[in-house]
């Protein structure tokens, strides 16, 4: 089921996560000078995973920036072009090193607007790539949303098909407020799809039903909306009907898709690869038991990673600490039983 | 690529040429000054060095061949590690490396097989497959544990040297090492700055290879030579030939023994190359020419040191033939060994995340 | 390099004109009364929070006095009362400030001293020290990527300051890049509690600038007009295209941090007074007086009339409202604040 309808005299070409990233990007380059890319790597090298590759031939080294490696100005260099007019668009060359950016986005980034009633404001996109299953060990597979989602002043998008990125990256670009942007690596050659040609833009804060379903709903981002997409068509197969929500936005979240969902379904798992203590599946949780409590026929499950530092490098530690569709279909079929 | 391997041997190119025009430190116009080094001591290095380099071209085989997921280069600096090795002192000096450092590892006494375990993530590995290659931790060699992190080491390094001298533990001293991309991290600035106003007992030793993969040091920094802000923190900064692995040893040894002695910082700047891409996921024909690779070859520390060793007599060409094939031979077996050995179990996912337990509900 | 009494005599202006003098006068009297104002409002129960900037008076007017305004623009920290009025704010815009007004630039929110005044192209920070420094390079690197020659950015901050990791980085994108920008250091010596000593081992801050490579010098920041040229100097190099500089000048802190700080319990008194010698205000009047710029008379009316401006300030910004609770809600977004939607 395609995530932004393609109809019409709209035409649309296929791609990949990477390359959407890559085309949005090259056309926001082209359409607005006063936007410029600045990260690690992004010059000659074109991104370690090519999606600015060429860009500085075309575009110039003002406005691709290969930085000195400083995370924390990196993102902090960037909050003061976006208060100066720029458009920056900044790069964490993998999640696992934003932290010493911390500070800049949470305690500068997110309150430049509210700190001063408005007069100074923050339009900064800040995209790094994240997750796991690519054998990236403790620095290159974290998820880093729980650290962030809980601020406000911030917004946090993690889209999972290449139509929806690129919907949702222009959204970022043209958003007048601070954007993290969150990109999971793996997906990035792995999930292909139509992407509709020409500028669109998917709103922030709007979740997508990927399966309707009446038995159950799911709710996941990132790499995960794939598997729980598999496991549900697999119990399909089965005779189970189970309901598929893609968040797509993280902050902020679409309180809407949800309950209307699990007024339906009267169930709901939440699945994500993130730690499961403190995960967004607590807050979805949290408001879900607050608001329609007496809609839900089982208790709330959340399928996460456990709550242990990180994924190791050996194989087996990275696939005890992921969940995988057939673990995901069990957790689903139990809860369809219930 | 890495050095051309083939399964039968490894081939070292044989002869160095003199080209007076190299516009590097060329280590062959320096003299032969051993620095107080005997000719066994000086063969050791070597060996270091040659150790390094093929168990470097192992991963990057292992890779090529779909065996390992990855690995990292090193290619370039070997004569800097080599020579710090030789300075620091096993079972007192406390070594916190960055990813590249596998030489400086061997060199303090890692072995083979403890390399091989870890780039094949073998749950006898020191962090039982958890870790990417070469993030060692030895506490029985005084190897702290790190991240991928740049510059993240950096304070632990200066934490660790505080304690030493709290302690009041002279003679002992910490030595740190990294890249010239940790130089523009804020925590390297920290660090310094804390070390030198502490008089701690820490060397900074900075291989400058010029490359942050693909970030010349040109993006890096408006001030290349590096060692130049030694002075603004308040301590001395020295500048070394890092293809030299004499002259490394000399230079780290001097900081090391100022340290050890009360004598407070140093930051050492050993200037390099990295002849390969950064890792096995990055190319580097897509940043930097073939010529720059190719004109910076005339000076790799690995053949440049065997020619030297031979020409001064430490070393005939028959026992440096010799000493290759027997590294190649312990690489061979290490890596024999270290494959067959188990994978961590799922079950080690869940130990040593606090001291007790690792569920947050209790 | 500290200007002793007899050197007064042999007088360097720099170009300024006798109303420049005044000007630079005025202004650290009135940084001088805003500031005592701030404190003695705090003493009164009236104001929960004050910070000092006494001891700045001279670094700030100086400096103040090379910015253009309309044209350049400040990256200021929490201390520098007298660089924000110098480069246009009113007493009574701070006095808002102090009182968290809703009519205060920032709608109450932020402490006092952290202004925001887009108009006088003062750029808004927080009390993370450093955190404003990579912001003012992004913004100098906006102007220089706009082909705005003529314009600079101006930043300050204090000894403590320049620890910070962020400092570093900033100083060092800011020379790869050559960036219309100045490093202005404002040496007080102490970083609430922690002395120089305690800071770095290299006392002398402005010789790091050659590990960046580029320029940097150091002025007496107890002298407006020293610090006036100096200042001048690195702005006019950043607005012409000859990139970034540090230039730090020494000053002293005469007060604790802030009300909520006793510096007696870190220092010394005889410590103190050993340094108010160096005072610049009565060290800028007796210059003024001795070099004709000034009568007694004019000082006295000065003062006066800088008291009454103050005062009125005071009246005017005390008797405007708080904000609503409401207003708590605003400015999060663009748009709505939830983050369910």
């Amino acid at each position: 089921m395609a995530t932004v309808a393609v109809t019409g005299n709209v035409t649309s070409t296929v791609m990949n996560n990477v390359e959407a990233v890559r085309a949005t990007l090259y056309e926001a380059m082209k359409s607005d000078d006063r936007t410029v890319i600045i990260g690690e790597d992004v010059g000659p090298r074109g991104n370690v995973f090519l999606i600015t590759k060429d860009f500085i031939g075309e575009f110039g080294p003002e406005r691709v920036i290969d930085t000195p490696i400083a995370e924390a100005s990196i993102v902090g260099i960037a909050v003061g072009m976006a208060m100066e007019g720029l458009r920056p668009i900044a790069e964490i060359q993998f999640a696992d090193f934003i932290y010493p950016a911390f500070n800049q986005i949470v305690g500068e980034a997110a309150k430049t607007r509210y700190r001063s009633n408005g007069e100074y404001t923050c339009p900064l996109v800040i995209r790094t790539p994240y997750g796991g299953g690519v054998r990236g060990a403790l620095s290159h597979s974290v998820s880093v949303e729980a650290l962030f989602y809980h601020v406000p002043g911030l917004k946090i998008v993690a889209p999972s098909f290449p139509a929806d990125v690129k919907g949702l990256l222009n959204a970022a670009i043209d958003d007048p407020d601070p954007v993290l942007f969150l990109e999971h690596k793996k997906t990035y050659r792995l999930i292909k799809g139509e992407v509709p040609d020409g500028h669109y833009v998917i709103p922030i804060g709007k979740a997508n039903v990927l399966k309707e379903g009446s038995q159950l709903t799911v709710v996941s981002y990132g790499l995960y909306v794939h598997w729980a997409l598999d496991a549900a068509r697999q119990l399909e197969n089965e005779g189970l009907s189970v309901e598929v929500i893609d968040l797509r936005s993280i902050r902020p979240m679409d309180k809407t898709a949800i309950l209307d969902s699990v007024e339906k379904t009267r169930k709901l798992l939440i699945v994500h690869e993130d730690n499961k203590f403190g995960g967004i599946g607590a807050e979805i949780s949290a408001m879900v038991a607050e608001e329609a409590l007496f809609h839900l026929d089982a208790p709330i499950r959340r399928l996460c990673a456990p709550d242990v530092p990180a994924m190791g490098y050996a194989l087996p530690l990275e696939e005890e600490y992921m969940s995988s569709p057939a673990e995901m279909a069990a957790v689903m079929r139990e809860m369809v039983k219930f | 690529m890495p050095q051309d391997l083939t399964a039968a041997g490894c081939e070292f190119p044989s002869s160095v040429s003199t080209h007076d025009d190299s516009p590097s430190i060329g280590a062959t116009a320096a003299p032969f000054d051993p620095h107080g080094l005997s000719g066994e001591q000086l063969v050791a290095m070597f060996r270091t060095m040659v150790v390094q380099r093929t168990l470097e071209n192992r991963g990057f085989q292992l890779n090529r061949q779909g065996k390992i997921p990855f690995a990292s280069a090193s290619e370039g600096h070997e004569a800097v590690q080599a020579g710090a090795a030789m300075a620091f002192q096993r079972g007192k000096d406390i070594l916190v490396p960055y990813y590249r450092d596998l030489g400086l590892d061997l060199g303090i006494g890692l072995t083979p097989y403890e390399v091989l375990l870890s780039l094949f993530a073998r749950d006898a590995d020191h962090s039982s497959g958890r870790q990417f290659p070469h993030h060692y931790a030895s506490r029985r060699l005084g190897l702290q544990t790190i991240s991928s992190v740049i510059a993240a080491q950096l304070p632990h390094a200066v934490g660790a040297a505080y304690a030493l001298k709290y302690r009041k533990e002279t003679g002992r001293a910490v030595l740190v090492t990294f890249g010239d991309g940790a130089t523009s991290e804020g925590e390297w600035h920290e660090s310094l700055n804390f070390a030198a106003v502490h008089a701690l007992p820490i060397v900074f030793l900075c291989e400058n290879n010029e490359w942050a993969i693909s970030t010349p040091l040109s993006k890096q920094t408006a001030q290349p030579d590096l060692h130049k802000r030694a002075a603004g923190y308040g301590m001395p900064g020295v500048v070394v030939d890092g293809m030299d692995p004499m002259a490394c040893y000399a230079a780290v040894k001097a900081a090391l023994e100022r340290a050890r002695s009360g004598g407070g910082p140093t930051l050492v700047e050993a200037k390099c190359y990295r002849f390969l891409s950064h890792t096995t996921d990055d190319d580097d024909r897509t940043y930097r020419s073939r010529e720059e690779v190719e004109r910076r070859r005339l000076d790799d520390p690995v053949p440049c040191f065997e020619a030297r060793l031979i020409a001064a007599g430490v070393l005939s060409s028959e026992e440096a033939e010799a000493l290759k094939r027997s590294v190649l031979e312990e690489a061979n077996e290490a890596t024999d060994r270290a494959e067959a050995m188990a994978y961590p179990s799922p079950q080690d996912l869940y130990g040593n995340v606090y001291a007790d337990g690792w569920q947050p509900w209790r | 390099m500290a200007k002793t009494d007899t050197e007064a005599s042999t007088f360097e202006r720099h170009g300024l004109s006798d109303e420049q003098l005044r000007g630079i006068f005025r202004n650290m009297l009135l940084q001088r009364q805003l500031d005592n104002r701030g404190f003695q409002l705090n003493r009164q129960g009236k104001v929960p929070f004050a910070l000092g900037s006494e001891g700045h008076e001279a670094l700030q007017a100086g400096a103040a006095m090379a910015f253009q305004r309309g044209r350049d623009i400040l990256a200021p920290y929490y201390r520098d009362l007298g660089l924000a009025l110098g480069i246009g704010l009113t007493p009574y815009e701070i006095l808002l400030s102090i009182f968290a007004r809703a009519a205060d630039h920032n709608g109450g929110r932020q402490f006092p001293n952290h202004y925001s005044s887009k108009a006088a192209g003062l750029m808004s920070f927080s009390s993370i020290l450093a955190a404003h420094l990579p912001h003012a390079v992004g913004a100098a690197f906006a102007l220089k990527y706009r082909g705005e020659a003529g314009r600079a950015v101006l930043a300050t901050c204090g000894d403590g300051t320049t620890s910070e990791g962020e400092w570093h980085e900033s100083m060092n994108f800011a020379a790869i890049h050559k960036l219309p920008f100045v490093m202005l250091v404002e040496n007080n010596e102490w970083a609430i509690s922690t002395p120089l000593s305690k800071q770095m081992a290299q006392p002398e801050i402005w010789k790091r600038a050659e590990g960046y490579g580029m320029p940097g010098r150091r002025f007496n920041g107890f002298d407006p007009i020293d610090t006036y040229a100096a200042v001048k100097e690195a702005l006019d190099r950043a607005r012409s295209g000859g990139g970034p500089s540090i230039v730090e000048g020494t000053c002293y802190r005469y007060l604790a941090h802030s009300t909520d700080d006793n510096d007696m319990t870190y220092r010394s008194r005889e410590e103190v007074l050993e340094h108010r010698k160096l005072d610049p205000v009565p060290r800028f009047e007796h210059v003024l007086l001795e070099n004709g710029v000034m009568t007694e008379a004019d000082v006295a009316a000065l003062r006066a009339d800088v008291l009454r401006e103050t005062n009125e300030a005071t009246d005017a910004a005390e008797a405007m409202p708080y904000p609503e609770p409401g207003e708590l809600y605003t400015h999060v977004y663009e748009g709505a604040w939830q983050p369910w939607q």
